[in-house]
Parts: structure tokens; C-alpha cells; sequence
């Protein structure tokens, strides 16, 4: 069976070798920190199932220090220059989509067709993350086919790879510490008191109020935990259930999807939903890490008023 | 109805109080958010509010540091998906090497009705198409939008207007990211076998609710296409801003996006 750890062994090893080429990296005024920091994000993929959590946790919290004291640089990646590249795209052409499109195209593919096949009485596929197993897979085959058709080196992907990490830095931890913080807030309690006090101000008696006071919690615990599935239980069962679906009787069926996107506009408005909106900031280059976010929130507050309209419409219906 | 209804709340109320700081009031519980939202707003490195926060969150909860660094491990370990899309830089890194950025702007330069606008609508169809029949994974920042999306709609904007200024290009750029989040987020639901309508039918099974997951992912319809239509809305919009800032001449250009740039 191919299990999705060897699909983490693959991104951590991607992240420890990109590592080795940061510590002799003179251009990096502080390439010992960020060369560290790399290495221990890459073992920590590679390891994770066979540390103890809690020694797992001190790693997770050097990777923290090291990149939240300045410690994670940028330095030099040899890219190629402007002629360089425009020389090699003249030669290429359209080849060069070829691996771009295999790693979507393979992934479902993969998803589609591998995910039945047995091997003696495993899957294949570790079927509890196809999808994940199937990206690694196809991301193995596009490497292989770009490196054909662009007859490169490995170590010419993997020091091009670094680029791209080093572009993303400390940003790319982000997305896994806010889930932490996810965990832990559900475990004080933090939801239900969103819960209650949204419970508080709403008038019981008003239909519109309590679809509204729904839809915009959702948005709002979201926005706080950077994930509407983990606001949906906790404010279905403290607004929707007790109020719209119980007391005023209107079904599950209807109040649901429109209220997981109300969630959905929160993720849209929020850092704390950092792989959707502030590692793509960083991927792409852009000086602000909000420019994602303000390109989404005028989309995000227009439907979510259009939610809380439709909800309330569908109810009364 | 009614049955169900008390058993919810009943639930609710014996979850709040047999939780120890609840009684303790409100406050406690949400100086985590707190410290999320003053760090933020501080810009404080967000790894140090996030991992303070959570901390904070955890001692005020009389975790031990023990439980709490565990948890940190725990969550780290099982949220390693999110960064899963490593595996693909290798392969990107080096198509950008051979050009593929160039490639795809070419490409775009050459067909004379593309602008932007419409090419991230044609990509927010694509992107939102595909989600909404279960195949999320044709799209995202890392395999799509850095060496594809945001070049051909950086690319129609060159070939119209010439060099683009860089507050015009990273303006771009994050449209090019917002479109493909948008159309993930809200094709998803209509698809039936997908986690986020799983997830609803389970919370409903917990509370004895009668759900139908086809019904649900019927549900989801009206916003998807609501969303379809508000935000093609806004990438023409985008254009016509374009247009504004970039035929004015560069020093119009270099000048208005800073404010501009909100909107």
C-alpha cells in the first residue's frame, strides 16, 4: 500500500535537502537559523509519527522561535536570467505545460482509478487520503516527465524548489500552528461561548434574527478559527438546531449548505485561514500579506448578505 | 420537533456548565482571541501571537505545559496535509526555470480578447466547475496560480497597457489567488461525496436530525451561482479599474493603485 507518510517522507525530504544548500548559503545573512529552520520543519514531516507528541511539540515551538525572531532569511538561488529563460521557452514552447498539467490531470485520475485497485487484500492507495497519495504520486511522475523535456538535473529541481520554499518562509508553518490553535480553542470552551452570547441577543421570537444572528456567527467564530468546519458544529448546534430547525420548524436540508458558506465568507476575510489566504500572498510574491484578503472581502460581505437573505427566504418558504 | 429541540439545548447548557470556566465568565475563555487579534492588528509575527495565543489558551484552560506541548505535536503531526503542495515545487520551480511563466503570458498576448478580467473568470468557471463536481484538486496557488493564472492575467494586461507598474502586478496577482479560493469554496458543497456535506450530515445525525445529503448539495446551488455572478461582477470591474489606472499614462498608474487598491 502506498500510505500518505510517504507522501510527508517526500515533502520533508524536499524541505531537509533544500535545507543543506541554505547553510552554505553566504548570501543569506542568517543561514545558519534558516537553514535550521528548514531542516527541523523537514525531519519534523518525516518524523512525526515516530516522535512522542510532546517532544514533537518542542520541535514545533524552535521551528516557532526561530522564524518568529527574524531568524528565517532570504538569500541568493542562482535563477536564471531573463535571456536564459526566454532562450529555453523559445525551445520548449507549449511542452512546458505538459508537467504543469499532468499534476492535476494524474491526481484525478489517480483519485478515479487507483483508489479501487487492490493489492492482495490492501489498496493500493492508503484509503484514508487518496487525494493526498495521488498528488504525491503525480507530483513524482510531472517531476520526472519536466525533467525529459527540460533535460535537467534533480539537484537543478531541488535548488529551484528551494526558491520557491524560501519565497513562502516562515508563512508555510503558519497554516499548521493556527490549526493547533483551532484545537486547542475548541478545547477551552471558546465556541460555545460564542454560542451563547450570539444566543443572548438574538430576539427568540424572530425568525430573521435568528437566521442572521446564524449565518454572520458562523462568519464571525470562523473568521476566529480560521476554519468553518470547525465553527459549523458549534454554532448549528447552539443557533440552527435549538432555534431556526427546532423552533421554528424549518428543515435541516435547506439551512445547512447556506450555512457552511456564511462560514466560507469568513474564511475568505480572515489571516487566520493563513494556506488559503496568507501562504499564497507569500507564494505570489506580493508585498502586502493581506492583498489576498482585500481582494476577497468585497465578494465575501456581498454573499454573505445574499446568504442571510436566501436563508431567510428558503425558511419562510 | 420540540423533543429535539430541548434535547439541543439541553445538551448545550450541560456542556457550558459542566465546563469549569464558563462559570469563571466570559472573558477568560476569549483573551486567546484576544491575543490573536492584538497581535494581529500589532503585526506581531503571526507565528509568535498564534503560539502565544495558544498557550495562553491552554494555561488559562489549568492545562498542563506537558498536555499543551502534546497538543501543539499532536496537531502538528495530523495537519501536515496543509502543506502537501511542497511536493509539487520541484516540478514548478523548474518549469519557471524554462520559462513557463513567459510561456503562459505568450500564450495570452496572442488572443486578442483576453484581457484580465476575463481570463480569471474563465479560470473562476473552471476552478469553481470542477469543485462543484468533486474534483477540487485541478487548481490551487502552488500547481495553478503562480506558474499558469497569474502570468496569462498579468500577460493581457502587458499586452495592452505595456510594463505594468508592480503595485498594478501584485494587485493582479492576488485577484488571480481570490479567484481560485473563491471558486474552491463555493463549488464544494454541491458536490455530495465531498467532507464539508459529510460533516453537516454527521452533526445532524449527532442531534438525531434527519438529513439528505443530495438535498443539502441542492441547497448550495442558489450561492454558488450567486457567487459565480457577484464576483464575475467585480473581475469586469477589475478591468474597466485597469483601464482607468493603466491608459492614463505610468504617472496616473504608479500613483492611484495605492488607494485604489481596496476597492
Amino acid at each position: 500500500m502506498i500510505r500518505v507518510q510517504y507522501v510527508y517522507d517526500l515533502v520533508g525530504l524536499i524541505l531537509f535537502l533544500s535545507s543543506l544548500y541554505t547553510f552554505r548559503d553566504r548570501a543569506n545573512p542568517r543561514r545558519i537559523t534558516t537553514g535550521l529552520f528548514y531542516a527541523l520543519y523537514g525531519l519534523a514531516f518525516i518524523l512525526a509519527d515516530v516522535l512522542p507528541s510532546f517532544v514533537l511539540g518542542l520541535v514545533v515551538i524552535a521551528i516557532v522561535l526561530l522564524a518568529g525572531f527574524g531568524g528565517v532569511r532570504t538569500g541568493s538561488y542562482g535563477e536564471a536570467d531573463a535571456a536564459d529563460r526566454e532562450a529555453s521557452r523559445a525551445r520548449l514552447g507549449n511542452r512546458l505545460f505538459i508537467p504543469a498539467v499532468l499534476i492535476p490531470v494524474l491526481t484525478v485520475a489517480g483519485v478515479e482509478g487507483l483508489s479501487r485497485i487492490h493489492v492482495g487484500a490492501l489498496p493500493l492507495l492508503d484509503p484514508t487520503n487518496v487525494t493526498l497519495v495521488a498528488l504525491g504520486i503525480a507530483a513524482v511522475i510531472a517531476l520526472i516527465v519536466a525533467w525529459i523535456i527540460t533535460r535537467s538535473s534533480p539537484a537543478t529541481s531541488l535548488r529551484e524548489a528551494r526558491r520557491l520554499i524560501e519565497a513562502i518562509g516562515w508563512a508555510a508553518v503558519l497554516p499548521q500552528m493556527l490549526a493547533v490553535l483551532g484545537t486547542l480553542f475548541a478545547s477551552a470552551g471558546v465556541g460555545t461561548v460564542v454560542a451563547r452570547l450570539a444566543n443572548h441577543v438574538i430576539p427568540h421570537h424572530s425568525l430573521f434574527w435568528a437566521v442572521f444572528a446564524y449565518c454572520v456567527g458562523m462568519a464571525a467564530f470562523t473568521m476566529i478559527m480560521g476554519n468553518a468546519f470547525a465553527a459549523f458544529p458549534v454554532m448549528t448546534a447552539g443557533i440552527a438546531i435549538p432555534l431556526i430547525i427546532g423552533h421554528f420548524g424549518v428543515d435541516a436540508d435547506r439551512v445547512a449548505a447556506i450555512g457552511m458558506f456564511a462560514g466560507y465568507c469568513g474564511t475568505l476575510l480572515t489571516p487566520m485561514a493563513a494556506n488559503f489566504n496568507i501562504v499564497p500572498a507569500a507564494l505570489l510574491g506580493l508585498r502586502s500579506q493581506y492583498a489576498v484578503i482585500r481582494a476577497q472581502w468585497p465578494t465575501a460581505v456581498i454573499i454573505l448578505a445574499v446568504n442571510i437573505l436566501l436563508m431567510y427566504a428558503v425558511a419562510k418558504w | 420537533m420540540c423533543l429535539v429541540y430541548k434535547h439541543a439545548l439541553f445538551n448545550a447548557r450541560t456542556r457550558c456548565c459542566a465546563h469549569p470556566h464558563m462559570t469563571g465568565g466570559i472573558s477568560v475563555v476569549l483573551i486567546g482571541v484576544l491575543v490573536v487579534i492584538v497581535g494581529f492588528a500589532l503585526r506581531v509575527n503571526p507565528l509568535l501571537v498564534v503560539t502565544v495565543a495558544g498557550i495562553v489558551t491552554g494555561l488559562l484552560a489549568h492545562e498542563s505545559p506537558y498536555h499543551i506541548l502534546s497538543q501543539f505535536g499532536a496537531a502538528f503531526a495530523k495537519d501536515r496535509y496543509m502543506a502537501v503542495f511542497v511536493a509539487t515545487l520541484p516540478v514548478i520551480g523548474l518549469l519557471e526555470r524554462h520559462g513557463l511563466r513567459e510561456q503562459a503570458q505568450r500564450l495570452v498576448s496572442r488572443v486578442r480578447a483576453a484581457t484580465t478580467g476575463r481570463i480569471l473568470n474563465a479560470y473562476l468557471f473552471i476552478r469553481e466547475l470542477a469543485a462543484a463536481l468533486g474534483l477540487t484538486s485541478i487548481g490551487g496557488p502552488a500547481q495553478m496560480v503562480r506558474p499558469v493564472v497569474a502570468p496569462m492575467a498579468e500577460g493581457a494586461a502587458e499586452a495592452a497597457y505595456g510594463n505594468l507598474p508592480q503595485p498594478v502586478r501584485d494587485h493582479i496577482r492576488a485577484h488571480a489567488a481570490a479567484v481560485d479560493n473563491v471558486g474552491l469554496f463555493f463549488g464544494e458543497d454541491v458536490f455530495v461525496a465531498v467532507g464539508a456535506v459529510l460533516l453537516m450530515k454527521g452533526v445532524f445525525d449527532q442531534f438525531h436530525i434527519h438529513s439528505t445529503p443530495i438535498l443539502m448539495g441542492l441547497w448550495a446551488l442558489p450561492t454558488a451561482i450567486a457567487v459565480f455572478v457577484v464576483h464575475s461582477v467585480r473581475l469586469y470591474l477589475l478591468d474597466r479599474r485597469l483601464r482607468r489606472w493603466l491608459s492614463a499614462g505610468p504617472a496616473a498608474a504608479s500613483s492611484s493603485p495605492g488607494e485604489g487598491v481596496n476597492s
